[in-house]
């Protein structure tokens, strides 16, 4: 299972140089990490969005793999296809078994909002697929519109910040919670700041016998508004804040796999960004005290689950 | 010639014996009224174990769709049903199967589009769904739903097309009707549709291929020409598969369905199972003198335009029976009449046309509603003028 990084480094790359991503974009590196980390031949299907535009303008692709894109809202339900027709035609012997790994890659627009569904019903159809979900925290792809991913004050711009509401006023979803309780094999949190337990998450999911689920932090920095050599940095302190626990859930068994010797208080990641910078005029301080007191508790929660 | 059982059938269980025989790799699909026969029987064919196939009970049309896209591009044979709202929720999916070229087969069982919510049969979804990029198949019968799910196999996995299949019949009438469906050996089904190899497939990771990719205005426009094209050449397969059905099967399958045009100088142009009310009744009007024929589609798309203007040459009036409405068309017609409007203006064709709407949400088809279109034609073709271009048959008003 230990990510020996020579080891790791000498691998083919899967996802070529060339794509057309933004300088900074934390979902390349997600992808690459990923997909290094998974040993075994893998078939990938991409949701539309920034992933799926960036790698695959025609006639070019960036895909060293075979590779699909399909639609918005159902990329776990092509991959879920997919992976249908490899069982039969093994089964069938028509095809060699060839121990291929099904990835599906979606935004948190695709994951979170249109395509909750398609992945709630191919979780409960007990394909053996990797579903990650790139959480950039809104629908960056068509130019930064909240999702149900966004973190409360954030301003998109279906949220904007204006003179009487600061950016957006709900929370958001607890989709990882949600898709853990689906009970499938394997459910995890993760961020590409911290690598080598994202690799390893990768891994852990490509060797369960079912649905697997990552749910990943993933930097944007045109819409988090922050330099471009900060996108790692700024991941870190979603972590070290708490904001962004990385947890797993394997076989119904909550683990935390990371514990910040000391919190830091969530406004130090929030001053990073450029989407939470109106929060600090005096008339909007309080939704800062707000976001605080949600981190806690949900940081609460999610030891009193882990320790249980 | 095969061997072949006689069996009375419900037409969806006449599909769904086609798909058994046809033994699909993967089948991806959700239950509707009236489909649901077909997702049902095939269910239990697959418990127990009389074929091959991935079954993938999704939890919607759209996601059935979904998953055959993904299934067909992994490679292998790929079939689903569905019907009317079903239908319509896979619409986007419609186009990008079409567009990726994935040679799926699926079973419509006609009916209604909502609102108000109504399980019977018109045409209004698959007619939706018509410019989607699938080829379009009607069955009159029991029997034609089977033969023609069977030829569909044929006519989508063509190297010229790979385009998609949807073969229709019309909800309860001949979903639900028990009908004797001649069923071919297992065999012969399996010989004439033979083995499927895909030029290109997701699961053959020594040569990776990228489906679905992000396409702008340096190509887009090509990739659509190219479409077309395919589609255009279809109606070309459709005839030799149907040519060679008949050989095999004993029951050959043409483009138009021609009944009394010989010397027709009248024709009542009708889909499916009106077929059956309107043949009986031109034999009825034949014995009474009139000089009138029937044209029954059989492919709807690509539309048989050339078929149709040679069919009509002699024809001086011709009646268009349409089970759905293009809503904000000229007089609010149907899509048959509109087509075929078109086709003849392009030909320089010119005899009268006459547009008639009927049966819609189930709204039963009267013989003496026949009649009347037949009195119409006559009258139209006596006097040269059409009176009204869109009619309603079995209208209160």
């Amino acid at each position: 299972m230990a990510i020996k990084l020579k080891e790791q480094a000498a691998k083919p790359e899967r996802l070529a140089p060339g794509h057309r991503f933004c300088a900074g974009c934390g979902e390349p590196i997600v992808i690459r990490q990923i997909l290094n980390a998974i040993d075994e031949p893998v078939v990938v299907g991409t949701a539309t969005g920034c992933a799926e535009i960036a790698t695959s303008v025609y006639p070019y692709t960036a895909w060293n793999v075979p590779w699909i894109h399909n639609a918005f809202e159902n990329v776990a339900t092509t991959i879920s296809g997919a992976e249908a027709m490899y069982r039969s035609l093994v089964r069938q012997g028509k095809m060699p078994e060839r121990n291929i790994r099904f990835v599906a890659i979606g935004g948190d627009g695709a994951t979170y909002d249109i395509g909750l569904q398609f992945l709630s019903g191919a979780l409960e159809r007990g394909h053996r697929f990797i579903y990650v979900c790139l959480n950039n925290e809104a629908y960056m792809n068509t130019g930064i519109q909240r999702s149900s991913a966004t973190p409360m004050g954030a301003h998109t711009t279906t949220s904007p910040a204006g003179t009487v509401i600061p950016g957006k006023v709900q929370w958001r979803k607890p989709l990882t919670e949600i898709i853990a309780a689906h009970h499938i094999p394997y459910v995890a949190q993760a961020s590409p700041s911290h690598w080598r337990d994202l690799m390893e998450k990768a891994r852990k999911a490509a060797a369960v016998d079912g649905p697997s689920f990552i749910n990943v932090l993933s930097d944007c920095n045109r819409g988090w508004r922050h330099g471009t050599e900060t996108t790692i940095e700024v991941m870190r302190l979603a972590v070290e804040t708490c904001y962004w626990p990385l947890f797993e859930v394997e076989n119904d068994v909550w683990k935390l796999n990371y514990k910040p010797r000391e919190k830091k208080p969530v406004e130090e990641w929030l001053k990073m960004q450029g989407r939470f910078q109106h929060l600090f005029q005096p008339q909007f301080k309080h939704v800062i005290e707000e976001i605080q007191a949600k981190v806690d508790e949900e940081w609460a929660g999610l030891l009193k689950r882990c320790e249980a | 010639m095969v061997v072949s059982t006689k069996m009375a059938l419900e037409g969806a269980h006449a599909s769904a014996q086609a798909m058994r025989q046809i033994n699909p790799d993967v089948v991806a699909a959700y239950p509707i009224t009236p489909q649901t026969a077909i997702v049902q029987i095939f269910s239990q064919y697959v418990a127990d174990g009389e074929v091959d196939t991935e079954f993938i009970a999704v939890e919607s049309e759209h996601a059935a769709m979904s998953a055959c896209v993904g299934a067909a591009a992994a490679g292998g044979r790929v079939m689903t049903a569905t019907a009317a709202n079903g239908l319509a929720f896979m619409w986007e999916e419609l186009y990008i199967a079409a567009s990726l070229r994935l040679p799926i087969v699926m079973s419509v069982v006609n009916r209604a589009l909502s609102a108000p919510l109504n399980i019977h049969c018109d045409h209004s979804d698959s007619m939706g769904a018509r410019d989607a990029g699938w080829i379009h198949l009607f069955s009159e019968t029991g029997q034609e739903a089977y033969d023609n799910t069977i030829q569909a196999v044929r006519i989508a996995e063509h190297p010229d097309l790979l385009l998609p299949v949807m073969i229709m019949q019309d909800g309860f009438i001949t979903g639900h009707a028990v009908e004797l469906v001649e069923v071919a050996e297992d065999k012969a089904v399996k010989d004439f549709i033979g083995t499927y190899k895909s030029k290109y497939s997701l699961l053959d990771i020594d040569h990776p291929v990228t489906f679905g990719a992000w396409d702008l205005w340096d190509y887009y426009f090509e990739h659509k020409r190219q479409q077309t094209d395919a589609l255009s050449r279809a109606m070309e397969v459709i005839v030799d598969v149907g040519k060679e059905f008949g050989q095999t099967f004993g029951r050959s399958y043409g483009v138009l369905d021609e009944y009394a045009m010989d010397d027709a100088e009248l024709a009542i142009i009708v889909l499916s199972s009106t077929a059956g009310t309107v043949r009986t009744m031109v034999k009825k009007l034949r014995q009474e003198g009139l000089k009138i024929g029937l044209l029954k589609l059989r492919v709807f798309r690509p539309f048989p335009a050339q078929e149709l203007v040679a069919a009509l040459k002699d024809v001086k009036a011709v009646a268009v029976l349409d089970r759905s409405i293009s809503f904000g068309a000229i007089e609010g017609a149907g899509p048959i009449f509109l087509e075929l409007c078109a086709a003849l203006f392009a030909a320089g064709a010119a005899p009268k046309v006459v547009n008639y709407i009927y049966g819609l949400g189930g709204r039963d088809v009267l013989p003496v509603y026949i009649e009347q279109v037949a009195s119409d034609l006559r009258e139209i073709a006596d006097t040269g003028k059409v009176r009204s271009l869109v009619n309603y048959l079995g209208l209160r008003e």
